[in-house]
């Protein structure tokens, strides 16, 4: 998929510059690419030393599993085909607070273990079960406190208020997380009804 | 809006203070800690220059040559009557695919529109308030071997079509 996309705005970017005799703007588009490829990444040095400096902190004075407390309530509820003290769900709640509290570094590695514990569970090993879909709708939704790449670059472009985009974010992800989580127990829902089990 | 201000405002802070006074309690060396950790913040910012430098060469080339101008024509009538900017849709449309390509998009809309313009900010909380789906997906249902996702995908890409919709009305309602 990313090849393709990759391609496809390469080719495209060429051909239309071609066809329209801009060739200096596939030139400048190449080395102007390039060049801020490279300082953008320089860019975050910064940033991603110093954060990943305090995550570190956070991930040692056990914060993960301090937030999985007070999130198990809701897990709970999330993900009603896991037994409450099965391992499973505590590698779901180390991955939800590793997620909120923007240690994606973490959270990988935690939600894969999460999803090897449901995997036995999992009647079917090679079809989704309820709760995998689950984890991946709240996965993929990322409800994040922090956006610190986005603050990163935001100064590293000169704005004069970097982190004016924290309160928004997190009121757009908030609301995104929530259309996740219903979405998903409505396709659990017409899932069930399509087969004709319960 | 007052709240979203005053938390935009005070997150930062108050995330940093309560992880280093949290950690002094838990008996961390916060100090020795912090350091040990930042240690790995240059090699990150380094492995991730090769994939950057190809995204924003493609993205780059792509608006350069005047193809995106000739893409977001096509789309704009559509676009302006919801009251979408029509230069995020391309961004909108990478963020599921590809977390350096969206974040090459956001960087040129800052380059073009500033960071602070109405775009660059709703580029901004688009990037921070999605994930990149299709990655996430495969590498999870990937590393266990599932081979039907059921209706994970659909309810990956639909929620991502809301926080897009949801960037764009946050930022109507809280900016302007």
């Amino acid at each position: 998929m990313i090849n393709i996309i990759w391609l496809g705005l390469l080719i495209i970017g060429i051909v239309v510059g071609v066809a329209t005799g801009n060739m200096d703007g596939i030139t400048r588009g190449i080395l102007k690419g390039a060049e801020n490829g490279v300082s953008v990444s320089f860019g975050l040095v910064s940033i991603l030393v110093f954060w990943l400096g305090l995550m570190k902190i956070a991930e040692e004075a056990g914060l993960i599993q301090s937030l999985a407390k007070l999130l198990r309530p809701l897990a709970r509820f999330l993900y009603p085909s896991v037994p409450p003290h099965h391992p499973a769900m505590g590698s779901i709640l180390a991955n939800m607070s590793a997620n909120i509290l923007g240690l994606g570094n973490a959270a990988t590695p935690l939600g894969l273990k999460a999803m090897r514990e449901l995997q036995e569970l999992n009647p079917n090993p090679r079809v989704a079960s309820d709760a995998m879909c689950t984890l991946m709708a709240i996965n993929t939704a990322s409800l994040t406190v922090i956006p610190a790449t986005v603050i990163a670059l935001r100064l590293q472009y000169g704005s004069s208020n970097p982190t004016m985009i924290v309160g928004g974010t997190i009121l757009a992800t908030f609301l995104a997380t929530m259309v996740a989580v219903l979405l998903d127990r409505y396709f659990r829902a017409r899932d069930r009804r399509k087969r004709g089990d319960r | 809006m007052e709240w979203a201000d005053t938390l935009s405002r005070w997150a930062l802070p108050v995330v940093i203070a309560s992880i280093v006074i949290f950690g002094h309690f838990r008996k961390v060396q916060v100090y020795e800690t912090f350091v040990e950790g930042a240690k790995d913040g240059f090699p990150t910012a380094v492995s991730i220059i090769p994939h950057l430098v190809a995204m924003m060469v493609a993205v780059s080339v792509f608006r350069e040559s005047g193809a995106l101008e000739l893409f977001l024509d096509y789309l704009r009538p559509v676009f302006q009557a919801l009251h979408i900017p029509i230069e995020i849709v391309p961004m909108a449309l990478l963020r599921p695919i590809s977390g350096t390509g969206s974040l090459s998009v956001m960087t040129d809309i800052f380059q073009t529109h500033g960071p602070d313009s109405l775009l660059g900010i709703m580029a901004s909380i688009l990037q921070g308030s999605s994930d990149t789906t299709l990655y996430v997906l495969t590498v999870y249902f990937g590393s266990v071997g599932i081979r039907n996702a059921r209706y994970a995908v659909k309810v990956g890409l639909l929620s991502d079509l809301a926080a897009a919709v949801f960037s764009v009305m946050v930022v109507y309602w809280l900016f302007t």
